[in-house]
């Protein structure tokens, strides 16, 4: 069969690697509208991931698990530094935090169920926490964030845990977006705004600036919940040697990194292609702060940001993670890009597993949207089991590769299980080029 | 001062700050509460969610008053940074100066500061009312989102940026507004909104004609190619 592109490419006709489509189409529209591109989703390039690390299974220098036979536990706690009641969840895997108003009250619901349903926790967002959500999430953490929009202290009460967003991955440095065809009553309610308006939340906290001030901040966090809740910090990733040791000199149970390929709901394109590092450069980096600080296991390590599979679920753990989060994987679970809902999509301009209008309101699928007949297309109860299969098949996947490594728990894998394929993810992850004993680049805390 | 016979002491240099809220967070709690001793600690009477009158004999340290509900909290000192933040009802009253960030975010209640209050102000305010005696530093109101801000002396520069609902009145300078921030005219309506806020807080012989009352241009709105300066 011969292509278009291949009939292209015999009459001589060659894309430009620097002007491709893509790029040609971003500088048409510019020129066209006058503003700059805003879009969902996470980082889109390719970038060193997690998919460059192989694991180094056990055969004679060290002995495997039997599989369904000899246990490997899956279990952690979160949060037991300071606070007087920890998370004990059944896996390593969490839901991130994600903002009703950015998801449907339903999208909220069916998170709740689906990691109800396997033992662990959901997170609120910027805007507020919703009944959906409380009610039907067993383990709940309350995202405190800059905005500070529908922050209520009898929430944060209500709360299992409280997460304090310093940034995302996708926009290290960036606030909150939501367009105005997402700002519906109920969501203008909950977030004192006018309805219908493009809001802009500050990218910093109002009443705090600084680790010093973020410490006093903390305690005063603590000392309303009566240092109950753990308190976890949020950054995304960037300087994420010295952030993650001034979140635990703040204070900080629990610390999650979210690397660059994490998504959002909205934010401009330029951001998300262009700030911060990638998740994989990012978990050493936390790692070895927590290890100098002597830390580890102390002040547990979140980490997100383009987390798809058990294997990546192993691999994040290895390097150094206690537990995971998922935003854009869970989502897909609940059904976003469906391609049922193709000829929709395209409707929209976009397609079946290209989608990442977030912002726009227009999801098909009823799950980033405040649409009232949008949303009415998912089934929170069909959803929730959908992501409660996923949450399962990634943790049986995890499992599996710890057994192969030897591992009688998912957090006793380690960076000696791990090689690299190639030189970037050996300096990135500090885990030597397989077949080699070779690790590129200097120590993590000396840059 | 005198105290009655049932007022609850908590005297911050014999009891720690994490024994005291907690009291304070007690289901039952009503009453009068006397603190003594502060010296500038933070978190002081943060979280209380009860019909209460708090008396704070002294300065206090970041975050006094927070999140209050309720309650009425009188500090008859300094406050420091974030008094009052994010209150949700109940009425706070700094007979000192207020640092920065007074009354953020604050969603209700009654925020009163005698003295003067720092940068930062009502930023991002979401419904509280906040009368400042003397004057406010810079960037207050930053995006303040609703409720009423009333300041008897002067304000700093940028007052009001990207601001949306809120309402502010100002009886003295302001070094400038900022981002889509106007002055607007006083009706009748504002000027018995403006009073009873100055009763309320104790400033009964201020004529409401030496206010201007400020607000939202109301132009940033919606994102527009035009307005890109301003992003
Ligand atoms: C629809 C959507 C809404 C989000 N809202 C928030 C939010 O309110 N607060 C926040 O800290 N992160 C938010 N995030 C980011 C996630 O918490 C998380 O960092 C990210 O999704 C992780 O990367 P992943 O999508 O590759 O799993 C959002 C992400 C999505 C997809």
């Amino acid at each position: 069969m011969t292509t278009r592109s291949d009939m292209r490419a015999a009459r001589g006709l060659r894309e430009s690697a620097t002007f491709d489509r893509a790029t040609i189409a971003d500088i048409r529209r510019a020129a066209e509208t006058g503003v700059y591109d805003i879009r969902g989703g996470g980082s889109k390039r390719r970038l060193p991931h997690f998919d460059d690390l192989l694991f180094l299974g056990a055969s004679m220098s060290r002995y495997p698990l039997e599989g369904y036979r000899e246990r490997c536990g899956t279990d952690v706690v979160l949060g037991a530094r300071y606070a007087e009641n920890p998370l004990h969840l059944d896996i390593p895997v969490t839901i991130a935090g994600m903002s009703f108003g950015a998801l449907s009250g339903r999208a909220k619901e069916a998170l709740g169920r689906g990691a109800s349903a396997v033992g662990t926790s959901t997170t609120t967002g910027d805007g507020g926490m919703t009944n959906e959500e409380r009610r039907q999430s067993k383990t709940l953490v309350y995202q405190y964030l800059p905005s500070r929009y529908g922050m209520n202290p009898d929430h944060l009460r209500m709360a299992d845990a409280i997460e304090v967003v310093l940034g995302q991955g996708a926009k290290p440095g960036g606030g909150g977006m939501l367009l105005g065809q997402k700002i519906t009553e109920r969501v203008a309610e909950m977030r004192t705004l006018p309805v219908g308006i493009d809001q802009r939340s500050a990218c910093r906290h109002p009443d705090w600036t600084g680790p010093d001030d973020l410490t006093i901040k903390i305690q005063e966090l603590r000392e309303i919940t009566d240092w109950k809740v753990p308190v976890y910090i949020k950054v995304g990733a960037s300087r994420t040697y010295y952030d993650v040791k001034l979140a635990v000199h703040a204070g900080a149970d629990v610390v999650v990194v979210d690397g660059m390929q994490g998504s959002t709901a909205a934010t401009q394109e330029v951001f998300i292609e262009h700030v911060g590092i990638p998740t994989l450069a990012a978990v050493p980096q936390a790692a070895c702060a927590l290890r100098e600080l002597g830390v580890e296991r102390e002040v547990q390590l979140i980490v997100s940001g383009g987390i798809r599979t058990g294997a990546d679920v192993a691999k994040a753990l290895a390097l150094g993670a206690d537990a995971v989060a998922i935003g854009s994987a869970a989502l897909i679970a609940l059904g976003d890009n469906d391609p049922d809902y193709a000829e929709e999509y395209e409707q929209l301009g976009s397609a079946a597993g290209f989608f990442d209008d977030y912002q726009d309101g227009r999801d098909p699928t009823g799950i980033t949207t405040q649409d009232p007949e949008l949303q009415k297309r998912l089934d929170p109860e069909t959803a929730g089991r959908r992501l409660a299969n996923y949450l399962q098949v990634m943790t049986m996947e995890a499992q599996t590769i710890a057994r192969a490594c030897g591992k009688s728990h998912v957090n006793h894998l380690e960076p000696e299980d791990l090689v690299a394929l190639t030189v970037e993810s050996a300096a990135m992850a500090k885990v030597p080029l397989a077949g080699t004993d070779w690790i590129p680049g200097g120590a993590v805390g000396h840059h | 001062m005198s105290t009655a016979i049932d007022t609850l002491i908590f005297d911050l240099s014999t009891t720690t700050l994490r024994e005291a809220n907690q009291a304070l967070h007690a289901e039952d709690l009503t009453g009068e509460v006397l603190i003594t001793n502060p010296r500038g600690a933070h978190a002081v009477a943060a979280g209380v969610d009860a019909e209460v009158q708090i008396t704070v004999e002294g300065h206090v340290g970041y975050y006094a008053a927070g999140m209050n509900k309720h309650a009425a909290i009188t500090i008859t000192g300094n406050a420091g940074v974030g008094v009052a933040e994010n209150m949700m009802s109940g009425r706070v009253h700094v007979q000192g100066n207020a640092s920065q960030s007074a009354g953020a975010t604050a969603h209700g209640g009654m925020l009163v500061i005698d003295g003067d209050a720092a940068a930062r102000c009502g930023i991002s305010m979401k419904g509280v009312d906040i009368i400042v005696g003397g004057s406010i530093g810079h960037m207050s109101a930053f995006m303040a989102q609703s409720g009423r801000l009333v300041v008897r002396g002067d304000a700093g520069e940028a007052l009001g940026d990207s601001i949306y609902e809120a309402r502010l009145f100002v009886r003295g300078e302001v070094s400038s507004l900022g981002a889509d921030c106007i002055p607007k005219p006083m009706s009748q309506e504002h000027h018995s909104e403006l009073r009873e806020l100055l009763d309320a807080a104790g400033y009964s012989d201020d004529d409401t004609r030496d206010y201007t009352r400020y607000g939202s241009a109301r132009r940033l709105y919606h994102f527009r190619v035009d307005n890109a300066a301003s992003y």
